[in-house]
C-alpha cells in the first residue's frame, strides 16, 4: 500500500504540466475541476496511506531511482512514508484543496485564471516532495520548488512593480537561507558520510562524533530555516508576501511552506538534540522573533498585514517550543495553526472580496451584518489562535506553554506575553472588522455581500477542524484523568524525539487556568475598547508617541537593511565597477599594450635606413665586444 | 576512424559551402553540426557500452622530426566535451535563423572550422597537436569576431587576440621545456605525465603558472579577464556563443587533463593560491554583474563568476570538485548559450538591451516570458535544473579544499539569485512602455530553439547520472594520479 506513496505528488505534477502546456487551451471550469481534483486524489491517496500507517505504526522508504551520484555521494529520488511526513501530508493536500476550491471562487474574474493554477499545482507537488523525500538533498528540492512558487505567486500580478519587488524580496531572502542549509547538508555528509536521514540520525550518539560539529550543523541548516520560516534576521520578506493574491497567503504563507523550516527541525530531531547550543539558539530567536513581530501586528491597520505579523510570531513561538525539546507539541501546533490561520487568512480574502479590494480595516466595521458565514467563521478562527478551550489553538499553545515551562521560566513568561498579545490584536482585528459601524465609502457599502459558495464552504470545514482539530493531542495530564490518550504523541513517537519530562497534574491546571484567564481579561479588554469605546486607529498623518510610531514603522527595519546592506551592496558593485575594473585593471593591461608600441616605436627610429648609421653601429659594436673578451 | 571523422566532418562541410549559393549556407551548415551531433551522441552512448573499440582512437605520425604523432582519442572526460560541442554548434548555426548575415558562407564556414578546431582539441593526446589544435581555434573566432563584430571591434578584437596569444606563449614554452626533458622525445600525453611528475619542485611550479596562464586568460580567470565583457559584448551573438559556451571550456578542460595531472607537485603548491584566485573570480564577477546596466554585459560578468566555480572546484582536486566542474561545463554551455540567445532576441526587437529602457515584456509574449524564466532558474542553480546539479557538486568539492573557499564561492547561489531576478524583473515586469509595446510574439524558430534548451536544462537537472557516471572512472584515475604523487613527494 506504502508504495502508493509516489502517487501523492504525481497528481498535482500531472495536473500543472496539463495546464502549463495546454493552459491557453482550456477553459475555466475544466481547469477549476482539474487543479482541485488533483489535490482531492492526492489527498485521498495519504489518507488511504495513512489509515493502514496507524495500524503499523513504521517507516517505509520507497525508492524511485539515484539521482546524483558520485563517488560515495549518493542523493536518492526517494520517499520516506512516517508518521512525520504523512501526517505533513495529510495536512498539505487537506488544507490545499480546500484552499484551491476556494481560489476557484476568489479568482474567478481574473484573467490569468489557469497560471494562477498552474503554479499553486505546482508548489503542492514541490510541498510534498519537500515532506516525502528520505533525505537531505531531497527535501533542498522541495525547499527550493517552494520558493519558486512563492516568488512566482506574490509576483502574480507582477505589473506592479511593488509586488515584482516583494517576490524578489522574498527569493533572495530564502536564498540567503538556502546557502546555509546547503552547507549544512554538505557538512552533514562530510561528517556522516551520508545525506539520508535514517542512516545519519542511526549514527547521532552511537559513534563518536565530535558534539561541535553537530552544532556546525544544526546551526547552518537552521539558517536555511530562518529564512524560509520567517525568523529573524530574515523574516521581512513574510509581510511584503502579502501582495500575492489572498489565497495564496492562507496556503503558502500561513498553513505549509512557512512551516517548512519546523518540519526541517522536527524531522532532525535527533540531530537538533545533540547540539544544545544550537537549540537554546533557537529558542532564543524564536522568543525575539515572536515578540518583535507580535508588538508589530498591535498597531497594523492592514488586514493581511496582522495577520502576517500574527504568523510570524506563531512560528517565532513554535521554534521556542522546538528549542526546548517540544518537537511532538511544535508540530501539534503546526497542525492548528493551519487550520485556523488558514481559516483567518480565508476569512480576510472573503471580507476583502467583499470589499471591492480595500485591506484597511479602518474603512470596516459591522461587516457581520452582510457576511454572516465569514463573520462566524472569523469568530471561531479568532477564538481558536487566542488560545481558548476547548477549540484547536488551545490544546496544541496549553502544550507548548507546559513544555517551555518546564525548561525555562524566563522563556515561559515571554511566550505568555506573546500569547496575551495575539488575543489582544487578534480581537482588535475582528471587533474593527465585524462590529460597529461601516466606516467605508457609500459605493463599498452598496457592493458588500457575502461570498460564494465556493469561497464559504471550504471557510466552514476549515471552522470545523478549528473548533474539533484539537482533541487529536488532548492534554497528557487531564487525558491521564479523563483516560483520553493523547493520539498524536504516540502517533509521532517513532519519529520525533519525545520529551521525557512530565508535569503534575496540578501544575499543568494552575498553568491553564491561569493562561486561559488572562486570555480571557485581555479579550475583555479589547473588546471594552474596541466595542464599547469604539475606538478607531488613527490616520497614518495623525501625530504618535515615539514607541507607537517606531512600533507602527516595524521598527524600521526594512529601512535598516535597505541602508545597510542593499544600497551599499549597489554602490560597492557600481564603485567597483568604475575604479578598480575600469580604471584598474583594465587600464593596467591597456596600458601594457601602448608601452609595447611607445618602445617599439622608439626602436624603430635606430631602422634608419642610411649606410652610414649602420656602418657605424657596427664599428661600436665591435668594438664593444672585443672589450668584453679581453678585459 | 569515429573520432576522426568527428574532427574532420565540420571542415568537410565548411569546404562544401563553397558550391553553394549564400541563402543556402545556413542550411548546409546546420546539416553538417547535426550530422556531427548523431556522431558524437553516438560515440558517447557507444562508449558506455564499449569503451575498448578501436573507433575511439587514431593515431599517425604527423611531425616525425619532433616525434609529434597525430593522436586523438575519445574518453570518458573529453566525450562530454564532445558532447557539449556537438550539441551546442547545432543551436548556435540555427539562431542566426531570420537575422541578417553578410557574408554567411564565410560566417557559416568559420563557425565549421571553428567547430573542428574545438573538437580537436578536446581529443588530442599529444601536446603539440593540442597546441595546434588550441592555435586553431583562435584564427576563425577572431575573424568573426573581426568582421562581423560591432562597433570599435578593430580594438577590441585586437585586445583580445593579443590577450590569448600572450597566454598561448606561455603554454608553448612549457611543452618545449617538457619536450626537452623528455626522454622519448614525443609529446605524447602520458609520456608528459611522467615527465613533468618526475621534475623537481621548482620547475614543477613553473611549469604549471606558464600553463595555468594560458588557461586562466581563455576561460577567464580574475584579473585576465577584462577581454572578456567587451569582446563578449561586441561578438555577433554566434561568436559570443561560441566563445562563452565552448571556447572558455576549453581553459577549464586543460587545466582537468593538461595542467594537473601533468604536475602534481606544482598544483600541491599553488592550489591554495589558484582556488583563491577562482573564488575572486566568482565574488568579483557576481558583483560587476550587480553593476551592469546592460543585460549582455552582465551575462559577460555573470559568466566570470560562474567559471570561477568551475575553476575553483577543478583546482580543489577531489572526485565532487572535478565531477561537478565537468558537469557544470556542460550545463553552463547550455545555459550561457540560451541567455544569449534571450539578449539577442530582446536586441533584435528592441535595438538595445539597457534594462532600465525596457520593461513589461511578460505581458505581450507569455511564451517568451515562460522559457526565458526556466533559462534564467538554470542559471541560478534551481534544484532539478542542469545548473543546480553542477553548482552543488561544485560547492561541495571546494568545500573539501577549504570551508571558508566554500562560503565565499557559494555567495553566487545568492548573487546570481539577486542580479538575474533584478534583469528579469526590469525587462519582463512592470508596465510595458513605448518601446517594448513593439516587442511582438516568439518567431516559430525562437520558439523551438528556446524550448529546446529548457527541456535540455531540466532533463539534465533530473538525470545527470547519464553524464556523470561516463566520467567518474576516468577522473578517479586522474585524482588518484596526482595525489598518489603529491603524497610519495
Amino acid at each position: 500500500m506504502q508504495k502508493l506513496v509516489y502517487l501523492i505528488p504525481l497528481f498535482p505534477l500531472v495536473s500543472f504540466a496539463i495546464i502549463a502546456l495546454f493552459g491557453s487551451r482550456l477553459s475555466k471550469s475544466v481547469v477549476s475541476y482539474l487543479a482541485p481534483s488533483s489535490i482531492l486524489a492526492s489527498f485521498v491517496v495519504a489518507l488511504v496511506i495513512f489509515t493502514t500507517q496507524v495500524s503499523n505504526n513504521h517507516a517505509i522508504t520507497v525508492p524511485l531511482m539515484s539521482w546524483i551520484h558520485v563517488g560515495g555521494f549518493n542523493a536518492e529520488f526517494s520517499f520516506l512514508v512516517d508518521a512525520l511526513s504523512i501526517l505533513f501530508t495529510l495536512v498539505i493536500t487537506g488544507v490545499g484543496f480546500l484552499i484551491h476550491v476556494y481560489s476557484t471562487g476568489y479568482m474567478h474574474d481574473e484573467k490569468d485564471y489557469n497560471r494562477y493554477f498552474a503554479y499553486l499545482n505546482l508548489f503542492v507537488f514541490f510541498m510534498l516532495l519537500l515532506v516525502l523525500g528520505d533525505n537531505f538533498l531531497l527535501m533542498f528540492v522541495g525547499w527550493e520548488g517552494v520558493g519558486l512558487c512563492s516568488y512566482l505567486l506574490i509576483g502574480f500580478w507582477f505589473k506592479n512593480i511593488n509586488y515584482s519587488n516583494a517576490a524578489n524580496k522574498a527569493f533572495i531572502m530564502n536564498r540567503i537561507g538556502d546557502l546555509g542549509f546547503l552547507l549544512g547538508i554538505i557538512l552533514t555528509f562530510g561528517v556522516f558520510g551520508s545525506i539520508n536521514y535514517h542512516e545519519v540520525f542511526a549514527q547521532v550518539g552511537t559513534l563518536v562524533i565530535d558534539g561541535k560539529l553537530i552544532t556546525y550543523i544544526t546551526m547552518l541548516l537552521f539558517i536555511g530555516a530562518m529564512g524560509k520560516s520567517a525568523q529573524i534576521p530574515l523574516y521581512t520578506w513574510l509581510p511584503d508576501a502579502m501582495a500575492g493574491p489572498t489565497p495564496v497567503s492562507a496556503l503558502i504563507h500561513a498553513a505549509t511552506m512557512v512551516t517548512a523550516g519546523i518540519y526541517m527541525v522536527a524531522r532532525c530531531s535527533t540531530l537538533f538534540s545533540a547540539a544544545p547550543d544550537t537549540m537554546l539558539f533557537i529558542s532564543i530567536i524564536g522568543i525575539a522573533t515572536a515578540l518583535l513581530s507580535a508588538t508589530i501586528a498591535l498597531f497594523q491597520n492592514d488586514i493581511k498585514k496582522v495577520l502576517a505579523y500574527s504568523t510570524v510570531s506563531q512560528l517565532g513561538l513554535i521554534f521556542c517550543a522546538l528549542g526546548v525539546g517540544a518537537f511532538s507539541a511544535g508540530v501539534f501546533h503546526v497542525v492548528t495553526h493551519a487550520f485556523f490561520k488558514a481559516l483567518l487568512f480565508l476569512g480576510a480574502g472573503s471580507v476583502i472580496h467583499g470589499m471591492s479590494g480595500d485591506q484597511d480595516i479602518r474603512n470596516m466595521g459591522g461587516l457581520k451584518r452582510k457576511m454572516p458565514v465569514t463573520f462566524i467563521t472569523f469568530l471561531i478562527g479568532t477564538i481558536a489562535i487566542a488560545g481558548i478551550p476547548p477549540f484547536a489553538g488551545f490544546f496544541s499553545k496549553d502544550q507548548m506553554l507546559a513544555e517551555i515551562y518546564l525548561h525555562n521560566k524566563v522563556l515561559f513568561v515571554l511566550a505568555l506575553v506573546v500569547s496575551l498579545m495575539t488575543a489582544f490584536y487578534m480581537f482588535r482585528l475582528f471587533f474593527l472588522t465585524f462590529t460597529g459601524d461601516f466606516r467605508g465609502s457609500n459605493a463599498q457599502l452598496g457592493h458588500l455581500h457575502e461570498s460564494p459558495k465556493s469561497m464559504t464552504i471550504p471557510l466552514m470545514v476549515l471552522a470545523v477542524l478549528s473548533v474539533v482539530g484539537g482533541f487529536i493531542g488532548f492534554p497528557h495530564e487531564l487525558g491521564h484523568v479523563l483516560n483520553i490518550h493523547h493520539w498524536l504523541d504516540g502517533f509521532l513517537a517513532s519519529t520525533l524525539k519525545m520529551d521525557t519530562l512530565e508535569m503534575s497534574f496540578n501544575t499543568e491546571m494552575v498553568l491553564m487556568a491561569v493562561t486561559v484567564m488572562l486570555i480571557a481579561l485581555v479579550i475583555i479588554i479589547a473588546s471594552i475598547l474596541f466595542v464599547s469605546k469604539k475606538q478607531i486607529p488613527a490616520e497614518d498623518e495623525a501625530p504618535m508617541s515615539l514607541i507607537k510610531e517606531v512600533i507602527y514603522h516595524k521598527y524600521y527595519i526594512d529601512e535598516l537593511y535597505d541602508a545597510l546592506i542593499v544600497k551599499p551592496m549597489d554602490k560597492i558593485a557600481v564603485l567597483f565597477y568604475g575604479s578598480m575594473e575600469r580604471l584598474g585593471i583594465d587600464a593596467f593591461v591597456n596600458n601594457i599594450g601602448t608601452s609595447v608600441i611607445n618602445w617599439s616605436q622608439l626602436l624603430r627610429l635606430s631602422q634608419t635606413g642610411g649606410l652610414g648609421f649602420y656602418v657605424m653601429a657596427m664599428v661600436i659594436s665591435i668594438v664593444l665586444l672585443m672589450l668584453m673578451f679581453f678585459v | 576512424m569515429l573520432v576522426l571523422l568527428i574532427v574532420i566532418l565540420p571542415v568537410l562541410f565548411a569546404s562544401l559551402l563553397v558550391l553553394f549559393q549564400d541563402k543556402h549556407a545556413k542550411n548546409i551548415a546546420l546539416l553538417g553540426a547535426l550530422a556531427n551531433l548523431g556522431l558524437g551522441l553516438y560515440a558517447f552512448f557507444a562508449f558506455k557500452k564499449t569503451p575498448g573499440c578501436s573507433c575511439f582512437y587514431w593515431h599517425t605520425d604527423w611531425v616525425q622530426s619532433l616525434g609529434a604523432d597525430f593522436y586523438i582519442k575519445a574518453d570518458g572526460i573529453n566525450l562530454i566535451l564532445i558532447l557539449l560541442t556537438t550539441l551546442l554548434v547545432p543551436f548556435i548555426i540555427q539562431s542566426a535563423t531570420g537575422r541578417t548575415i553578410q557574408h554567411p558562407k564565410a560566417y557559416f564556414g568559420l563557425i565549421l572550422l571553428m567547430q573542428s578546431a574545438l573538437l580537436g582539441l578536446f581529443l588530442a593526446k599529444d601536446a603539440l597537436l593540442f597546441y595546434l589544435f588550441w592555435e586553431l581555434a583562435l584564427i576563425p573566432i577572431y575573424l568573426i569576431c573581426l568582421v562581423w563584430g560591432g562597433e570599435g571591434r578593430q580594438r577590441i578584437t585586437f585586445k583580445f587576440f593579443l590577450y590569448t596569444l600572450t597566454g598561448s606563449l606561455f603554454m608553448l614554452l612549457a611543452i618545449i621545456f617538457l619536450w626537452l626533458h623528455n626522454p622519448a622525445k614525443n609529446f605524447m600525453l602520458s609520456d608528459f605525465y611522467t615527465v613533468g611528475a618526475h621534475l623537481p619542485v621548482k620547475e614543477q611550479l613553473l611549469v604549471f603558472v606558464a600553463f595555468y596562464l594560458a588557461f586562466a586568460i581563455k576561460m577567464p580567470i580574475f584579473p585576465l579577464h577584462t577581454w572578456q565583457p567587451d569582446t563578449y559584448v561586441n561578438a555577433p551573438t554566434q561568436g559570443t556563443m561560441l566563445l562563452s559556451g565552448i571556447m572558455l571550456k576549453m581553459g577549464t578542460f586543460a587545466v582537468v587533463v593538461w595542467l594537473i595531472p601533468m604536475v602534481p607537485m606544482g598544483w600541491q603548491i599553488a592550489s591554495k593560491y589558484v582556488v583563491l584566485l577562482s573564488v575572486v573570480s566568482v565574488v568579483y564577477g557576481s558583483f560587476m554583474a550587480l553593476a551592469q546596466k546592460d543585460f549582455k554585459r552582465m551575462l559577460a560578468y555573470s559568466s566570470l563568476g560562474h567559471v570561477g566555480l568551475i575553476a575553483a572546484g577543478i583546482f580543489s582536486w577531489n572526485l565532487q570538485g572535478v565531477q561537478g566542474a565537468l558537469y557544470q561545463m556542460l550545463s553552463h554551455g547550455i545555459n550561457v548559450v540560451a541567455l544569449f540567445y534571450v539578449a539577442d532576441i530582446i536586441l533584435n526587437r528592441m535595438q538595445t538591451d539597457k534594462m532600465q529602457q525596457l520593461g513589461g515584456i511578460r505581458s505581450i509574449s507569455k511564451v517568451f516570458s515562460v522559457l526565458f524564466l526556466i533559462v534564467l532558474l538554470g542559471s541560478i542553480a534551481l534544484p532539478l535544473t542542469n545548473g543546480f546539479v553542477g553548482e552543488f557538486l561544485l560547492i561541495h568539492g571546494v568545500f573539501q579544499f577549504n570551508t571558508v573557499s566554500a562560503v565565499f564561492a557559494g555567495l553566487t547561489v545568492i548573487l546570481g539569485a539577486v542580479y538575474m531576478l533584478r534583469a528579469y524583473q526590469l525587462m519582463m515586469h512592470g508596465e510595458t512602455n513605448t518601446l517594448t509595446a513593439s516587442f511582438g510574439l516568439l518567431t516559430l524558430n525562437e520558439k523551438v530553439l528556446l524550448s529546446c534548451f529548457a527541456v535540455l536544462i531540466i532533463a539534465f537537472g533530473c538525470f545527470p547520472n547519464i553524464v556523470l557516471s561516463i566520467s567518474e572512472e576516468p577522473v578517479k584515475q586522474l585524482l588518484l594520479q596526482v595525489h598518489h604523487i603529491s603524497n610519495i613527494k
